[in-house]
């Protein structure tokens, strides 16, 4: 029985640690942010398939989260998960940089 | 506005206070109000302090609440910075009169990855701004960014809408940079954005003595004094010592001080010295200066007036045994609270210090006489011209207060007397010279007076006879049999 239960927990924890969290930071739909959203979508689609979960928040509409993560650029793209923390800034154009500042190993 | 009328104003540029001790003064009125002013120097001088100091005098004397972007220090350090002007951050915070948002940009965290600009920054800024009403912003110290972002385009771009930000919303607002090199006044070159106000702070240390100075570099559509000011920094934040307004302005008093010295009154016009005046007492050693002093101060003290003494030189303790010896007795002066020794080293601070220092005593112990003894310890400090510049401040002050006040002045001989009192005698009303010499083999003192504006005064060089009975002075000496050494 203690074998099956830490074969779960070892199962769970690897797919945790595969698992993206993402949050983008905006303020308001302006061109450069929407082509960040789309650049984003696409690298998670490409890189990151079904394991990822972007959040966006647009400091326009709740300004006191930019203190919390230190956003002082926009856009921000703040890797919460896996740790450790990261950041990038910029709309995700350069997508070699972008995976370099996320830290994703490029799928082949 | 009426209309088919254009009305150009002509109201000067309008200011705001900061509320730093002379700051204000030299700057005639404050910063200009609604706009930018940058303030750059080396590390250590004071910026950040004098950016809270503006803050913190903004929200608790004017009612304008502000916010601090700050760059820099760590939360604790920059409490601890507002604790040194005797202020709580924490409280001023609960109160809604400050607002403090530290902004960390890590340079290795961040990879940019496209087009981006600063409008985070903006939305903090902005969001801070609303939550207290805040009237002034500082931001401390803006070049972080460009070490933090390296698109050397969009920063300035940044930077301006920034500056056009703060103006459009006329807030008042300093921006800290630090001291550049190569003919830059910041390190990147902030002063290009900057257009109305710019202050340098300047902190060298010269022979182990720190010394501290500010200068407006720049303020648009304001006269501005163009020198450097000595300023300080001490427990009640920052201030600057500027020129007070020159002697044209004082009020010259009519009434007389006894000199202490019986002799020495007839010698100035029958009466003495004017109340109010600057005297300067010089010899070589051992010629009698301090017991002048001391003589002038417990004359003082008898006529129910307060003397402040200030020692270069000796210990308190020291003068008051020597002066025993020639039949003075401070000790009961001392005693009634009338006169009150300030011993310091000459070493221990730079001139600024001094002359801060000497100020806030005055002004705490409002004294009737003040005397320095001696002036030459500090003109050792520092060269004669930083001496002259921070006599001339403290005379200007003591004539304001009508203080009369007495300078001891150690001389070396002819030429040394000429060189250190070039600058010196012309800022005292009165100059008492103590000679020195030989007569039949004897040494004798003597006292003349070189000059006493206002009055008609003795020629004459008196014999001083000083004994375990006192000092007073004698017959006129003539030239028979006499042998000068030293004074002129």
């Amino acid at each position: 029985m203690n074998k099956s239960l830490t074969k779960k927990r070892r199962t769970t924890k690897r797919a945790r640690s595969n698992f993206w969290e993402l949050r983008l930071y905006i303020a308001g739909q302006t061109p450069n942010s929407i082509v960040a959203i789309a650049n984003l979508k696409k690298i998670c689609e490409d890189q990151l398939k079904g394991k990822y979960r972007i959040e966006v928040i647009d400091l326009l509409k709740k300004p006191q989260l930019a203190k919390g993560d230190q956003i002082v650029a926009i856009p921000t793209l703040v890797r919460r998960l896996p740790p450790p923390v990261k950041k990038i800034v910029g709309n995700l154009s350069k997508t070699e940089r972008a995976l370099v500042g996320l830290d994703i190993q490029p799928a082949r | 506005m009426p209309r088919g009328k254009l009305k150009i104003s002509r109201t000067p540029l309008p200011k705001i206070p900061t509320g730093i001790d002379g700051l204000d003064e030299v700057t005639s009125g404050g910063l200009p109000k609604g706009r930018t002013t940058l303030v750059c120097g080396s590390p250590g001088c004071g910026k950040t302090l004098l950016a809270m100091q503006f803050l913190a005098h903004g929200a608790l004397q004017y009612g304008e609440p502000g916010v601090c972007i700050e760059f820099e220090e760590a939360p604790d350090k920059l409490t601890a910075n507002v604790r040194s002007l005797g202020l709580d951050l924490r409280d001023l915070e609960k109160r809604k009169k400050l607002l403090v948002d530290h902004v960390r940009i890590e340079r290795n965290e961040i990879e940019e990855t496209g087009e981006y600009n600063l409008e985070g920054l903006f939305i903090r800024l902005g969001h801070a701004v609303d939550a207290i009403k805040a009237k002034r912003v500082v931001l401390d110290s803006i070049e972080t960014l460009f070490a933090g972002l390296s698109d050397a385009a969009i920063l300035r771009a940044e930077l301006r809408r920034l500056f056009r930000w703060l103006d459009d919303r006329s807030l008042t607002a300093i921006v800290t940079g630090e001291r550049g090199n190569n003919g830059l006044l910041t390190r990147h070159g902030l002063e290009e954005y900057i257009a109305d106000c710019v202050i340098l702070l300047d902190h060298r240390v010269n022979e182990q003595i720190s010394t501290r100075r500010l200068r407006i570099v720049k303020y648009r559509g304001s006269a501005h004094g163009t020198d450097e000011y000595p300023y300080m920094i001490d427990d009640d934040g920052m201030s600057v010592l500027p020129i007070t307004s020159l002697a044209l302005a004082h009020k010259a008093s009519a009434a007389r001080v006894s000199t202490g010295v019986s002799g020495l009154d007839d010698m100035l016009g029958g009466k003495g010295f004017f109340r109010g005046s600057s005297v300067l007492v010089s010899g070589t050693a051992g010629t009698g200066k301090s017991s002048i002093a001391a003589k002038f101060a417990s004359a003082a003290c008898a006529r129910g007036e307060s003397c402040l003494y200030f020692a270069f030189e000796e210990s308190p303790s020291q003068i008051i045994r020597n002066m025993r010896s020639v039949g003075i007795d401070l000790e009961p002066r001392i005693q009634k609270g009338l006169l009150h020794f300030h011993a310091v080293r000459p070493t221990s601070t730079g001139l600024e210090g001094h002359l801060a220092g000497m100020q806030k005593l005055v002004k705490q112990l409002r004294p009737n006489v003040v005397v320095v003894d001696p002036i030459t310890s500090i003109v050792s400090v520092s060269g004669i011209y930083g001496v002259k510049s921070m006599l001339t401040r403290l005379v200007d002050f003591l004539k304001v207060q009508q203080i009369t006040s007495m300078f001891t002045n150690l001389t070396f001989g002819r030429n040394h007397e000429e060189r250190t009192e070039e600058g010196v005698s012309s800022l005292m009303d009165t100059w008492i010279v103590l000679w020195d010499g030989e007569r039949n083999g004897q040494r004798t003192r003597g006292l003349y007076v070189v000059k006493s504006r206002g009055m008609a005064h003795s020629r004459e060089l008196r014999e001083l006879v000083v004994s375990h009975k006192g000092m007073e002075l004698g017959n006129v000496m003539t030239g028979d049999g006499l042998a000068t050494s030293g004074v002129g």
